[in-house]
């Protein structure tokens, strides 16, 4: 089996190509999808026996909140990588994934905040669920003011990475925590092993706007981890094809 | 319609989370393409310094 995909993907110039090939395959259907599962969520899933209306704020929330692990799971892998095989595009991906990751679990509490104060009477309780993913975005925080803080370049990379790395272990505790302990939140509808609890009605909205919210962060990623990986090679003579192409576009 | 905008007495809960969830997701793309566009800019001019000197 021939690894050439993968030294390949630690070159700076391919990634850099790649990256700006790839980013409309994820842009459009990611905006179909959300746009289409926003329209379901609001228009077509019918209300909930218990929550009515209110529960519409499922199709926003749910998907940030997804949205903030994964984006922790792919800054910690890709950071993971960075320090095992010291490859510098795997830091670029790590660090283009900060920013994103902070503004969803921020739209992850302020959605649930706002779902809480109707349904269980707080905008916010000291619940380990509720607590995890706080913590979750200071981590977020705290890896971009790590790196902000450290000037050479090759130094923050490895320092947050270490950062990045060890705080992983919070993904699982916050997916799980609703089990381990007597959570106000609830528990899974969707990501579980049994069939999930929701109407197809309701779910596949859902569905719809998780996948949508996935392909963004993918985009997104992609733009940035452009202008990461740019702004790394100081010295590389791909930058002058790099920009001389996009002179024209721009 | 005006129905659909009550959202059943949430409207205030149900309307400000889709509005901070659209926004984030538009600051999220004007950033990266911003950053994107900065470094650019940067690499270029680089590039026109060295071929300068």
């Amino acid at each position: 089996m021939a690894w050439t995909w993968f030294h390949r993907l630690a070159s700076p110039p391919y990634v850099y190509a790649l990256a700006a090939r790839l980013t409309p395959w994820f842009a459009w259907p990611a905006a179909l999808l959300i746009v289409a599962g926003l329209y379901g969520g609001l228009v077509v899933a019918p209300p909930d026996y218990q929550q009515g209306e209110g529960y519409r704020i499922l199709y926003v929330h749910v998907p940030s909140a997804w949205m903030s692990l994964m984006v922790y799971t792919t800054m910690a892998v890709a950071a993971g990588i960075g320090l095992i095989w010291r490859m510098k595009v795997a830091h670029a991906v790590a660090a283009s994934c900060a920013a994103l990751g902070a503004t969803f679990t921020f739209c992850a509490l302020v959605t649930g905040s706002l779902w809480g104060a109707p349904m269980w009477g707080t905008y916010w309780e000291w619940d380990p669920r509720l607590t995890f993913e706080l913590v979750l975005l200071f981590q977020f925080l705290g890896y971009m003011g790590l790196r902000a803080a450290i000037e050479d370049v090759q130094r923050a990379d490895r320092v947050s990475a270490v950062l990045a790395v060890v705080g992983i272990v919070n993904v699982p505790i916050i997916h799980y925590s609703v089990e381990w302990w007597n959570s106000l939140h609830q528990t899974a509808s969707v990501m579980k092993l049994s069939k999930p609890s929701m109407p197809p009605e309701m779910l596949i909205p859902l569905l719809m706007t998780g996948l949508g919210f996935t392909l963004l962060f993918g985009a997104l990623l992609l733009v940035r981890l452009r202008a990461e990986v740019l702004s790394r090679e100081r010295a590389a003579s791909w930058i002058r094809e790099a920009v001389a192409g996009e002179a024209v576009r721009a | 319609m005006m129905e659909f905008l009550e959202m059943g007495g949430y409207a205030r809960y149900v309307w400000s989370s889709y509005a901070i969830v659209l926004v984030a997701i538009v600051l999220n793309i004007v950033w990266a393409r911003r950053a994107l566009k900065r470094a650019q800019a940067e690499a270029r001019r680089r590039v026109t310094m060295r071929d300068a000197a």
